[in-house]
Order: structure tokens, then sequence, then C-alpha cells
């Protein structure tokens, strides 16, 4: 009789796996409607630098490679080959070749090759006699000597000096593959890719609408039928939206602590994450600027930051003390806990805040002879909450500092001619990768180098860390180059934040990256189980 | 009456011109243009390709220039492109135009429905319970921030019924537009309606104490007859003004209903523009609205006369 039931639970276990399965199972069909937070300025991506375009834009493309889309963390390990199926260093690590795929089309019918690869760097490269409008990302490329192709099926990149990071851009979702055969004003207007979704129309204020491409290379894939975007820009109404069951995903990064917790009050079944988006907001000083072309005093600024306290007033908590480069578990590249806090500014705050008093003495400045300064920052609340936090932090050292909100149009503008003196500034990045944060942010000719630090001893650095093929080797030199960073008072890193994202249980497949806002949204095996 | 009209319409001409003026200056003195907001948005400055971008645009010609090409598209139709989508700004205008003009027409017929039979029942049973509740009433319409009353009502929805009653797609078939259109049209046609009827009744009290009223009641006409024909039409004079100078700033203020409701409407479609500094969009709408405006005004001052034949417009 036992045996018989245990061999009846079995068989019932059995079944109600089988069962599980089939319920896991992808299923075709219906639309993912996800909010989208405004109407991006186009849906080029090479032209565009917000993630508010990759997030619809990157189902209509591939790229050569990609990270892994369920893996949250993007390292140089997670790449997989999308429209490239395979690649090869040279033994001189100065050429990347890769072998392309065939029977690829474009949605417009026409068959992908070698020469659209080539024609997109050419167009990163400023080589095209096309131009993009803008071409915010070209620096990724500046070591890039030439592309050459082999027949349709082959593409090489020579580069100037070894660099491994470069398959770390290919794998952007800042890098698709752009067709030879479209211009870029068309592009903006009505992309053309070889993705899993085709375009169908872009409404301001109101939509985007993308629809399966029912030739897509991989075959069966995507299982949606289509993507749609509601452009919500109110977000209350947003959350209301998501939790009337209006939309089935927030927008990605929008929501914060507060937020989820309302969401899940509301609705318990949604399933929410907080994650680093790799966005930093840091201190900018006018190094030209007297009296802080005096470094004692930028010493004294950055000993005087309770870190700590940002991270809890403005985001509750949810973020990351770090230098440059984000900190782990999520970051791959940030300077480990036991070094950080070797690292000056980054230890007791009460004892630093002692030493900023003492420079600030020293200086001439004093409780009765404050330092009188303005804090500039764009006009939007990311950036004016943590700036008057800054404020009330410097009083503690005899800075006096006013508030200066910046028309958002003119805030980098006005930083680039040097228009200020003391600045709070938010820097993201595309992938966490150390060359594109240093050579973007740090680099003494870059145009994102708003404090115009400029370290020639530390730039032959950057070049050793982006020409290190050893990982071991390569994460000791990047330590090294963030920690002087941080005491030289490059560009003190305030806070990495830390939001979140929510969607209905029925969306099947969704995977949050956890070091980059930017490469996660290709969408092809997304499912809806409804 | 002739020359009157003409005069009018003369005066419209050159009220539109000053407004074409006005905008077309303070457009340019708001800092930035689109290729700072462009590669602000890209978080740097490229000088050389801006300035390639400016001029692509003409917005290195000098101003007189571009005021003049605007003015000249603008009286052979040819509203140009603009900047942000790149396709033509007469396209991107005219689909937002029926959006707005439901939601306002919607939103004026509740102001209408609602305020003037109630402002006049509030007049005519001064001091009683009723008429203390539809002061309260009315009282609330008017200090209830739009944005407030219209997140009140999504939660309700959402709460209530599980539903939000948003605009995500355009609505098919009449039921579904009216649906869509009148909770928002509620939200905003409280307010209109609450200021309609606290004129309305005011207006009334005060021709109610006139002497042509006694001598109506004197001859025996019946209390109705006293209160619709001889008196609200008398007290209506400043209430149609009000809802002309509703109507008007319907087409073009709504912008917090439309954002809450997401409405892909005229007013949050100018708001958009002008962050974007989109100058043949922003230029070309507030000309329309200015339009729809002095139009409004125009047709007030006609019904005037119609209201009252006491008004005569001489020559």
């Amino acid at each position: 009789m036992t045996a018989k039931l245990t061999a009846l639970a079995a068989a019932m276990l059995a079944a109600a796996s089988v069962a599980g399965a089939r319920a896991a199972e992808p299923k075709h069909g219906g639309i993912l409607h996800i909010y989208h937070r405004e109407t991006p300025p186009s849906l080029s991506i090479h032209e565009e630098a917000t993630f508010s375009v990759n997030v619809p834009a990157m189902g209509i493309f591939n790229n050569l490679v990609i990270y892994d889309q369920h893996v949250p963390q993007n390292s140089l390990q997670t790449i997989r080959p999308e429209l490239a199926t395979s690649w090869e260093w040279s033994k001189d690590n100065l050429s990347l070749t890769f072998k392309l795929r065939h029977g690829v089309t474009w949605h417009d019918g026409k068959p992908f090759s070698a020469k659209d690869v080539k024609c997109t760097f050419d167009l990163l490269q400023d080589k095209a006699s096309d131009k993009f409008r803008k071409n915010p990302r070209k620096d990724w490329y500046a070591n890039v000597a030439d592309v050459t192709i082999n027949g349709d099926d082959e593409v090489t990149f020579h580069l100037r000096r070894p660099q491994p990071s470069l398959l770390a851009m290919l794998a952007s979702g800042y890098t698709p593959i752009y067709p030879c055969h479209v211009s870029p004003a068309q592009m903006r207007t009505h992309p053309i890719g070889t993705g899993p979704f085709k375009f169908v129309e872009m409404k301001q204020n109101e939509s985007i609408k993308l629809v399966r491409n029912e030739n897509y290379w991989k075959k069966g894939l995507p299982y949606l039928d289509g993507i749609e975007y509601t452009i919500i820009r109110n977000r209350a109404t947003a959350v209301l939206a998501f939790v009337a069951g209006k939309v089935d995903v927030t927008f990605p990064t929008e929501m914060t602590k507060a937020l989820i917790a309302d969401i899940k009050k509301q609705d318990p079944t949604a399933i929410c994450e907080i994650k680093p988006i790799n966005v930093n907001t840091n201190l900018i000083v006018n190094r030209d600027s007297p009296p802080f072309n005096d470094p004692q005093l930028r010493r004294a600024m950055a000993l005087a930051l309770d870190r700590k306290a940002f991270i809890d007033i403005i985001l509750q908590g949810e973020g990351d003390i770090g230098g440059t480069l984000l900190p782990p578990p999520e970051g791959v590249w940030g300077m480990p806990p036991d070094i950080l806090k070797t690292v000056s500014g980054y230890g007791d705050v009460n004892k630093d805040r002692e030493e900023a008093r003492a420079i600030m003495k020293k200086l001439g400045y004093g409780p009765d002879k404050p330092l009188k300064i303005k804090v500039s920052t764009r006009n939007l609340a990311t950036y004016r909450d943590p700036a008057v936090v800054l404020i009330d932090q410097l009083k503690q050292i005899y800075i006096d500092g006013e508030l200066e909100p910046v028309e958002s149009s003119a805030w980098f503008a006005k930083v680039a001619r040097k228009d200020y003196t003391v600045g709070l500034n938010l820097t993201g990045n595309g992938i966490d990768d150390p060359d594109q944060a240093f050579y973007e942010n740090y680099a003494c000719t870059s145009e994102r180098n708003y404090t115009h630090y400029c370290n020639k001893d530390l730039e032959k650095l950057f070049d050793a860390q982006s020409a290190e093929t050893d990982l071991a080797k390569r994460k000791k030199l990047v330590w090294e180059i963030d920690k002087k960073l941080q005491e030289d008072v490059a560009r003190p890193i305030l806070f990495h934040a830390r939001t979140g994202t929510c969607w209905k249980p029925y969306v099947k497949n969704l995977t949050i990256m956890s070091n980059s806002a930017y490469n996660g949204y290709r969408f092809e095996d997304i499912w809806l189980d409804k | 009456m002739g020359t009157y009209l003409v005069r009018r319409f003369a005066l419209m001409l050159l009220t539109l011109f000053g407004i074409s003026v006005l905008i077309f200056v303070m457009l340019r003195m708001v800092p930035g243009n689109i290729a700072d907001i462009l590669f602000d948005a890209a978080g740097m400055i490229d000088v050389s390709e801006k300035a390639k971008l400016e001029h692509e645009l003409g917005l290195d010609k000098p101003i007189v220039v571009q005021y003049v090409e605007w003015i000249g598209g603008l009286a052979r139709g040819d509203l140009g492109y603009s900047y942000v989508s790149e396709k033509p700004a007469l396209d991107e205008i005219a689909p937002r135009i029926p959006i707005t003009a439901k939601l306002a027409g919607l939103a004026l017929a509740f102001s209408i429905v609602f305020g003037v039979p109630l402002g006049v029942l509030s007049a005519v049973k001064q001091n009683s319970t009723l008429d203390y509740i539809l002061r309260v009433v009315s009282l609330s319409g008017l200090s209830m921030p739009a944005f407030w009353l219209g997140l009140l009502i999504l939660m309700v929805f959402v709460s209530s019924f599980g539903s939000i009653p948003i605009y995500t797609d355009p609505p098919k078939g009449f039921w579904n537009t009216l649906w869509l259109y009148s909770v928002p049209a509620a939200a905003v046609g409280f307010r209109s309606s609450a200021l309609v009827m606290r004129l309305t009744r005011s207006s009334m009290l005060e021709v109610l104490r006139q002497d042509y009223i006694r001598t109506a009641r004197a001859k025996g006409a019946a209390e109705w007859m006293v209160n619709y024909r001889h008196a609200l039409r008398n007290a209506l004079l400043p209430v149609v003004t009000v809802i002309g100078i509703e109507a008007a700033f319907l087409m073009g203020g709504l912008i917090v209903t439309e954002t809450v409701f997401n409405i892909p409407g005229v007013a949050r479609f100018l708001v958009e523009a002008i962050r974007w500094r989109d100058y043949p969009i922003v230029q070309n709408l507030v000309m329309f609205i200015a339009a729809v405006a002095v139009t409004v005004n125009f047709l007030i001052d006609l019904l005037y006369a119609v209201l009252d034949p006491r008004i005569r417009y001489a020559s």
C-alpha cells in the first residue's frame, strides 16, 4: 500500500513537473507594453547619448557582438557573438577579425554584409561622405586606425596599439551596425536594422511602436508580436498606469525606493529590482579659477564630503560609495573596499573634516571669514538635490555656498567655457570599462573633461592599462589610476546611484543589467505568460 | 456694424502680428537653442559640429531674416520642419488640434451645463442650505489644483475599478472617445464650472434686484419666466465673457491635465517643443493658439449684440 502511494505521489509529482515545465515554455505572441519617460530626440543610437534612446531602439538593431542579455553583470567574459559568428585577435593584438553571419537581411529586405560594418565605422570615425548630425562616441574608436573587409563575410579592425576594451565597446548597446544604403538622416526618422523588431512609428509625446521581424535571423525569435512604448511624462501617472496593468514594465531604472514601496503596496505581485546604473554624481571644481587653483583648497573640499549622508538623504540608502569606476560587487573594475578605505577622503568623516578645517584656516578662512562661492548645477532635481546637500557639507569647512541653478540646455556650454567655479554634475557610463571612463572624462583633450584636469603621467598609465591583456594586472593598474584621480581631486565622486525597475510577473526572461543602464534591451526572447 | 467688423478684423491682424514678433523675439531670448539641447543630451559640446547644425537649420542667419522667412512661409502655408522629428511642422501640429479641441469642448460643455443652472439656482435660493452647499462646492472647485484633482481621480479609478482612464492609444468609436475624454474634461470642467457658477450667481443676484425684475413680478409673470427670461438673459453678459476667455484658455492652457491624463494634445506638445527649442513648432503653435483666442474674443463681441439689444456698434 505504501509503495503504491509512493508511486502515485511520484507520478503526480512527475506530472506536475511536466506541467510546470510546459508553463515555463516560452509562448509566442502578445504586445509588451512599456512606459517611456520622454520622447527620445531620435532612434538613431549612434547620434544620441541617453538610454531613453537605447531602451526602445536596441530591439531594432544588432551588434557584431553583444553582452549576454541574461547575465546582469556586463564584462569581457559575458560578450557573445551576434552579427559576427566568431572573433579572433592577431598575435600582436593589433587586429581583431570578425567572421560574419550569412543570410542576415535588413528590415527592408536588402542583405547584410561586411560593407555595412565598414560603413558604420566610417561614419563613427567621420571618414564617410555622409555625416552624423552629432557623433558623441567618436572618441571610443580613436585607437582604430582602419576597418577593412575581406569579402562579404569578414571584417578586421586594425588598431594603433592593443586595446582589449574595443570588444567591450563593440558589445555595448551603443554600437549597433547600420546599413550602408540608408542615410543617417533617415536613420533618425525611420531606422532600419537587422534586429528582432521593426520600427513602425514614433509619435512625439505619444508612443513608439515596434513590430516583430518575421525574417529575424534567429529562427523562432522574437517571441513577442511587438513592443509598444507609451510616452508618459508624469511619473505619478506612469506608476498608476503600471499598477492598473496598462503597462507591463516600468521604464528601466526610473523607480525610486519610495515608489517601489508604493507599487508593492498596491500590487504585491509586481517584481521590482533595484540595481546600480553606473551613473555617478560628482563635484567639479574649476582649477583655473582662483582661489580654486590652489590644490590645498581643492583637497579641503574633497575632505569635507560625507558620502554616506548623500546616499541616505538623496537615495534613501540605495547607493554606493566608490571612485570613478562602479564599485564591486556589481562593478567589475571599481576599487575593492580595502583599497577604497586607504584613499584620502574616504575614511573617518570627522577626522577628515578636522584636517579640512585646518587647511582652510591655513589659507586664511574661518568661521568669521568664510569663503563665499556659487555652486552651479543643472536645474533638474537629480542635480539640484545633491547640490543642496553639498552646500550644507561645505559649510562645515567655512565655505559658504549659494546654489546657482543653470537652465538645463545651457549647462554643458557653461561648463565647457569654464564659466563656473564649483559645480555638481552627473556622469553616466555607457559601459563598465576603464577605457571609456578614463579617456572620456580625464584625458587632457577630452570634450567631457569638465574640470580640465590634466596629468600626462597618468595618461601614460591610461594607455598602459588599456593595452594590458592580463586581466589581473590591468585591474591593479586601474585601481592605481582611480586612487590617484580621487587623491588629485580630479572630479571627486560623491556617490553611485541605484534605481529600480518593476514588471508584472507574466513578463518572462527580462533581465536588468547591474552595471550599466545602456546595454540590456534587445528583448528578443522576452515572452508573456498570459 | 460693417465698419465695426472691418475695424475689429484689422485689429485682430495687428494683434496677431504683435504676437508673432513677441514670440519670435522671446524664443530667441531664452538661453540655448536646439543645437545646445541636442549636444547637452550628449553631455558634450563639439563647437564645429554645433556650428554645422546651426548653419543647417538656418539659426546662424540674422534674426530679421529668420523672421521674414518664417512669416513668409506661414503666409504660404509652409510651416517649416520640426527640428526634433524632422517632419513637416504642420504634420506634427495638425493631429493634436482635434485632441485638445475635443477635450476643451467637453470641458467647456461641462462648465456651462453645470455652471449656469447651478449659478441661477444658487442665486434664486440665496442663503438657503442648497446655496451654501453649492457655494462650498464651487469654492473647492476653484481651490483644488488641477494636477492634484487629476491624480486623485486617477487614484480612485485604479483603487476602485482597477483601471486607469489615460490616453495610451487613439480611441476608437464615439463612446470610447467620449469615455476617454470625459474624465479629464470633468476634472478641468469642475474648476471652470465653479467659476461660471459663481459668476452667474453674483450676476443674477445683481440683476434680480433691478427695478424691471420687480416690475415683471408685479405684472404677475411666473417665477421661472422672471428668472430665466428676464433676469438670466441680462445676467449672462459677464458670464459669456468669462466662458469665451475660458474657451481660449482651454485651447492652450491644459498642460497639467494633458500631462496627468497623458493626453497628447496641443499644450503638452507646446511645452515639449519649448523644452527642445523647436522654433518652428513653438512659433506656429503659439500663433494658432493666439488666433483662436483672438477669434473667440471677436465672436464674443458679436454675441453681446445678440444678447443685449441696447448694445449697438456704431460706425
